[in-house]
């Protein structure tokens, strides 16, 4: 029996405080000025027991244990607005919120549909609960063929990692069919792990399953280690996020590039076959892991920028402001439970907002955006007309594809 | 209190299903296996009940492929002793010879409790807690979704169909066919479980010749196949009310 020893509050609190000085930059927890900045930003922050403010004074008052009571940790979407308006950058959501849900996880106080997803993640290796073997079928009929590493045997310039929904959520696979149409139309040398590949396990990291998290990185490291690649390239910012940030921590290091960046270093290359006018009032959504929490806010609006056609316009929340799509830390796996406790959507926040500059498309660049914005288009009144499409559906479109 | 639970591992039918040249049984080659929904809330139960009063779980698996894995997450969990059962457990295992081989191994552990999940979608042959119970000789109980231990007996809640439950106090030890635990199975952090694969360890114990007799034998083994049975009616709702009733008159339903 290997149950959590019940420990005294301050014991509790004190343990849990010098773990957060094991992170980057967590020693600044120490500086927290209690300013509530933090905690004025959350998009949950209004409904949550402690946000992250509220937690550091919890932990100062030795009194940790009643955070990991509350369930309202769970509604953390690990968006990084926090740590992004932090004035002493203190690292807030990777470190304090995630090492919160950690021990929230080890107490067995974790939402049903989580559960469902870590299960999942354990027993297939992806969150969706799909067949590991069928990872690559999305590949099926896309001309010329997707190469699978294990069949081709030799070196390529791409590995591309496809990631879980690029590879088996029905909306996403046609954008990882049209960046697929992209690369053939570039000449990129390209393969992808299939079957070999498994989640990245950034969400469930962030979602407090730190020991899932190093499973899936080593299987990835093994598969990866039997290639020659000169880089990896992905559409997936939290794989992006795992593979630039996470994995070297655990030896697996490899130069990283999210497929915005390296398209838009090939614009010369691209702009003469965007040769049909996509015309239409495109907003751009930027994806917590690629902007705040990776600084990739131009490359994304340059390939837009180069479709003709396109007139780019800015909502109001746009690159470090940028809103979560609700889909982060986990919360892309509790849609019920947000729900429950919020009775409001992020998703919806951001759909209206596109619908106020009068966009017709709402571009992303992450594989949660897309059923998650489509979603909130049928249930915010007249948001019906706007158009979500990943960047590489809008470039395959304007290639005539 | 000693409870033991006996589980069984299933294919995953997240996996396609593949039938061998024999015509008779799933392809072995091709077929995952997993931990027998039932048999999770069987281990929940066990490990519920250690909890709220004490005791000793012992979970029993045969060794098929994936056996290690859950063995070791039961462990994670709070089972005590981890018992892999050892012998060529092909296809052609039916629960009559299972429940055989695993009430061998029950005997000398004299348990004041047997858990074992109420079915599984790979029953053939009747499900394994009625069969054990008979080669043990004990009391049995099915659809039992709530366990209470009380003085020698333990207090159950049985679901009957139609939304009716029971509670029984049957006299132990006994056998029981969990349909729920008491809490659905908790989540085990992934950490835990790795750190079992460390600590626990799994008792190999060989059973004695598996014997089938008592179960079918498969005749042949096929996926559900396409038959043009249905008749669509089309038109106006109305219209295709009027028909549904004529047709109901027909059949003598009306």
């Amino acid at each position: 029996m290997m149950a959590t020893v019940p420990q005294s509050s301050a014991t509790f609190s004190k343990s849990f405080y010098a773990s957060l000085h094991e992170i980057s930059g967590g020693e600044k927890v120490r500086t927290c000025l209690q300013c509530g900045t933090c905690n004025g930003v959350c998009p949950f922050g209004y409904l949550m027991d402690y946000p992250p403010g509220k937690m550091i004074a919890a932990l100062r008052a030795q009194r940790f244990e009643r955070v990991t009571e509350a369930d309202t940790v769970w509604m953390c979407v690990s968006c990084y607005a926090c740590s992004q308006v932090c004035p002493v950058r203190i690292p807030l959501t990777a470190g304090l919120m995630t090492r919160a849900k950690e021990e929230l996880l080890l107490a067995g106080n974790i939402p049903s549909e989580l559960q469902i997803a870590l299960e999942n993640t354990q027993r297939y290796g992806n969150p969706l609960g799909e067949s590991p073997r069928k990872r690559a079928d999305w590949a099926k009929g896309v001309k010329p063929r997707v190469p699978i590493m294990s069949e081709e045997r030799r070196p390529v310039d791409v590995l591309w990692f496809v990631g879980d929904y690029g590879s088996y959520h029905p909306r996403v696979q046609p954008v990882s069919r049209a960046l697929a149409n992209v690369f053939n139309a570039l000449h990129v040398d390209f393969g992808i792990l299939g079957a070999e590949e498994v989640s990245d396990g950034d969400s469930q990291r962030l979602a407090g399953e730190r020991g899932l998290f190093e499973m899936l990185a080593a299987k990835n490291g093994r598969a990866l280690s039997q290639y020659e690649f000169k880089e990896i390239v992905t559409g997936d910012p939290h794989a992006y996020n795992a593979f630039k940030n996470e994995y070297p921590r655990l030896g697996i290091s490899y130069p990283v590039r999210h497929y915005t960046e390296f398209l838009a270093e090939r614009l010369d290359a691209l702009k003469p076959l965007l040769k049909h006018e996509v015309n239409a009032r495109v907003t751009y959504h930027d994806p917590c892991y690629l902007g705040r929490a990776n600084g990739v806010f131009e490359a994304p609006r340059q390939l837009l920028s180069a479709i003709p056609g396109v007139e780019l316009v800015e909502m109001p929340h746009n690159r470090t402001t940028s809103l979560c799509c609700g889909g982060g830390g986990g919360g892309m796996w509790m849609d019920g439970f947000q729900w429950e406790k919020a009775h409001i959507r992020l998703s919806e926040w951001r759909v209206r907002e596109a619908m106020k500059v009068g966009a017709d498309i709402l571009a992303v660049a992450c594989p949660y955006e897309a059923p998650r914005f489509e979603d909130a288009t049928k249930t915010v009144p007249g948001a019906g007309r706007l158009i979500v499409r990943d960047i590489a559906e809008l470039l395959a479109e304007a290639m005539g594809d | 209190m000693h409870i033991v639970v006996p589980v069984k591992l299933v294919p995953d039918l997240v996996e396609e299903l593949v039938i061998d040249p024999s015509g008779t049984a799933l392809d072995p080659d091709t077929v995952r296996l997993q931990l027998n929904e039932f048999d999770g809330h069987a281990i929940e139960q066990a490990i519920l009940l250690k909890e709220r009063g004490g005791g000793h779980v012992t979970v029993l698996a045969p060794d098929l492929e994936g056996v290690d894995d859950v063995l070791y997450t039961a462990a994670a969990k709070g089972a005590d002793r981890l018992i892999k059962l050892c012998d060529s457990f092909g296809q052609a295992v039916n629960n009559h010879a299972m429940a055989r081989a695993v009430a061998e191994v029950i005997k000398p552990l004299q348990p004041d409790l047997v858990l074992t999940g109420v079915q599984s979608h790979s029953d053939l042959d009747g499900s394994m807690g009625p069969l054990l119970a008979g080669y043990l000789g004990l009391p049995y109980v099915g659809y039992v979704a709530g366990v209470t231990i009380g003085a020698g007996h333990a207090t159950v809640r049985k679901e009957y169909p139609g939304g009716l439950a029971a509670e029984l106090d049957v006299v132990l030890p006994a056998v029981l066919g969990i349909q729920a635990a008491d809490q659905p199975p908790r989540y085990v952090a992934f950490s835990r479980i790795r750190q079992a694969m460390k600590t626990a360890t799994i008792e190999e114990q060989t059973v004695a010749m598996l014997d089938t007799g008592g179960g079918p034998a498969v005749a042949r083994m096929y996926k559900p196949e396409v038959a043009a049975r249905a008749t669509m009616l089309d038109g106006k709702p109305d219209e295709v009310a009027d028909k549904l009733v004529a047709l109901f008159r027909e059949m003598g339903v009306l």
